[in-house]
């Protein structure tokens, strides 16, 4: 599987927003989308999904182009992992989890016993089986994202999108769902991802694009994310080290200066 | 109302969810219970019906016998009780059903017929009607176009108003608006008509009641009845998936805008043509779909004939309280209110947390 965005023009309504991006993701892939608030993240996810009408340029997947896809195709092949939200009423988690059976189910039935077993699986992928009976809007968020996750992977998706995976979560939630994140490319998804924070990108991103408001620069975390870079973009002071983590293996993190 | 009280004190709130194995045999409870109140309100009234006279009734008739049984007690069952019975539990199930189907796409448990404003745009559409003396079809079509038009001045001017606000609160106060916009509609109405024989039609029809069904009526209700029910039956799993918003149940695969639209104009048909048939019979389509909530759980998978079925059960005990408690006749909107209004206010304390 593989995601071309070609020159994709993006905004709402007569307002463009991003102009000539371009990238593309592969299975077992992890692009990091970076940068500071109100710079079009959103916008781009939006237009991925096709939410937003593309105002220029082409978004493919294999090389067919999304534009004249039904709802139903979409999902079958792009899974949307959404930010934190509170649905209306106390479903289950098992019932959030098999509403990603949607796209596979024919226009007026509900799950069958398959897509049940299906929704189970994921469940037990992510280890959070015993959730199951749980009711959704009584967990707590980092429970929440791992169900939000579990529901994508019942979609069956080949990729992913995430907007912003690590948001509201505690430390340790925010580790454990990045683990899962490179998990799932391990076992062949590709995925796109928003972060506020450049170190999720060191710890997972196979690819880091890093949008500003002059520009859009898009490579290997390394290249990507440096002190020059993010000072131009955020307007802080950073500085970058490398820790050893045991095993010959380096991690990257980013260490703000605030004085 | 005794039933109400118990049905929400029982379950609190916390573990309302039913597995799916359990889905079973609550539905088959609900099924009895509505036959159990059906029974009961056919032996119930001025000209009291035996069990046992009913059945030899349904089984002569069915099986062609000639009458035993005086031919007054049929004329009653068929041309009085029965109608008024059948049409009872449409407009109960229907109510209910479109309220449940309400919640869901507007993704707002608060939300109802009434609240909504399509009882009011249907109730003056149907006042119109009245008025200018349109047949009864013509009265049914009347509210469904005014009922139509309040739900979609209602959606628009909350999204208009709510973008970013507190949505759930935006969507009820609009309504309320376009709700008492129409009314005032209708009390134009009332002031125009004539005073001997129009408002007075008009003002008793607006109370709600079932007391004038005729077989005609169940016709008039039945077909709409069936032409509203089947999509949102057919598309109960989307409405599940449209109570999560927009964009995440369009990434799930949902063309929302034409399930959406479809399932808004199912809700509307089942709400005006309860309206036109039997007036202005509020908060059944608030109270039950949560009651029915708080014992099957939130799918609308098992929600939505839930809801049809306590809706059905719960109208019918309510117009037997109606017509059998005094000599006169209580409207049952005057009951539905009296017993509506305070079950909302133990929604609104119960769900106070999320009212922020």
């Amino acid at each position: 599987m593989k995601l071309d965005v070609c020159s994709a023009v993006c905004g709402y309504r007569d307002k463009v927003i991003l102009k000539d991006i371009s990238f593309s993701v592969s299975s077992s892939e992890i692009l990091c989308l970076l940068g500071p608030n109100g710079v079009g993240k959103t916008t781009l996810f939006k237009t991925i999904l096709g939410f937003l009408k593309l105002k220029g340029g082409s978004v493919r997947v294999d090389g067919e182009d999304l534009a004249g896809w039904s709802r139903k195709k979409y999902a079958q092949r792009i899974g949307y992992v959404p930010q934190m939200h509170t649905p209306p009423f106390p479903f289950t988690v098992f019932d959030v989890v098999a509403m990603g059976r949607t796209a596979h189910l024919d226009a007026f039935a509900s799950p069958s016993r398959a897509d049940l077993e299906i929704a189970a699986d994921a469940l037990d992928s992510l280890g959070i089986t015993p959730l199951k009976d749980r009711i959704y809007t009584e967990i707590s968020g980092g429970e929440r994202q791992m169900v939000l996750i579990a529901r994508a992977l019942t979609q069956q998706p080949q990729l992913l999108v995430m907007d912003e995976p690590t948001s509201n979560l505690d430390f340790g939630n925010q580790l454990r769902v990045l683990k899962q994140i490179r998990k799932l490319a391990g076992d062949g998804m590709g995925i796109v991802m928003t972060s506020h924070f450049p170190d999720h990108a060191f710890l997972c991103a196979s690819r880091v694009a890093l949008l500003s408001r002059d520009g859009f620069a898009i490579g290997e975390p390394d290249r990507i994310i440096t002190e020059e870079s993010l000072r131009q973009v955020y307007g802080v002071d950073v500085k970058i080290t490398t820790t050893p983590v045991g095993g010959g293996r380096y991690e990257k993190a980013c260490v703000p200066i605030l004085s | 109302m005794q039933r109400t009280l118990k049905a929400g004190g029982a379950a609190p709130g916390k573990k309302a969810a039913l597995s799916r194995k359990r889905a079973i045999p609550a539905m088959t409870v609900l099924l009895l219970l509505l036959t159990a109140a059906f029974l009961l309100s056919v032996t119930l009234g001025r000209y009291g019906i035996p069990l046992r006279q009913l059945m030899q009734i349904l089984f002569g008739k069915l099986l062609g016998q000639t009458p035993t049984w005086p031919d007054t007690v049929e004329k009653v069952l068929f041309n009085v009780r029965l109608p008024r019975i059948l049409c009872g539990m449409m407009v109960g199930a229907a109510l209910s059903g479109s309220g449940a189907t309400y919640q869901g796409i507007f993704k707002n448990p608060m939300v109802s017929p009434d609240i909504l404003g399509a009882s009011a745009g249907a109730g003056f559409g149907a006042a119109l009607a009245i008025l200018n003396n349109f047949s009864i079809w013509g009265i049914e079509v009347t509210a469904f176009l005014f009922g139509m038009a309040a739900v979609a001045l209602t959606y628009f001017l909350s999204n208009f108003i709510g973008r970013n606000l507190n949505a759930v609160l935006v969507l009820v106060l609009t309504g309320m608006v376009v709700q008492s916009l129409f009314s005032a509609f209708t009390s134009v109405i009332k002031y125009e008509a004539d005073p001997n024989n129009k408002l007075p039609e008009i003002t008793f029809w607006l109370m709600g009641g079932l007391s004038s069904s005729t077989k005609k009526q169940v016709l008039m209700m039945l077909v709409p009845f069936i032409i509203g029910m089947i999509p949102l039956f057919l598309c109960r799993w989307q409405i599940n998936i449209l109570s999560f918003g927009e964009e995440e149940a369009k990434a799930l695969g949902v063309d929302t805008g034409k399930t959406r639209a479809v399932l808004i104009l199912s809700a509307t048909l089942l709400t005006s043509a309860s309206i036109a048939v039997s007036g202005m019979i509020g908060w059944v389509g608030l109270i039950i779909p949560h009651l029915a909530r708080l014992i099957v759980g939130p799918n609308y998978k098992i929600l939505l004939p839930a809801s049809a079925l306590m809706g059905a059960t719960f109208l019918l005990l309510v117009d037997d309280i109606a017509r059998t408690v005094l000599i006169t006749e209580i409207p049952l909107g005057i009951l539905t209110a009296i017993i509506g209004a305070p079950f909302f206010l133990y929604l609104l304390y119960r769900g106070r947390s999320t009212w922020e």
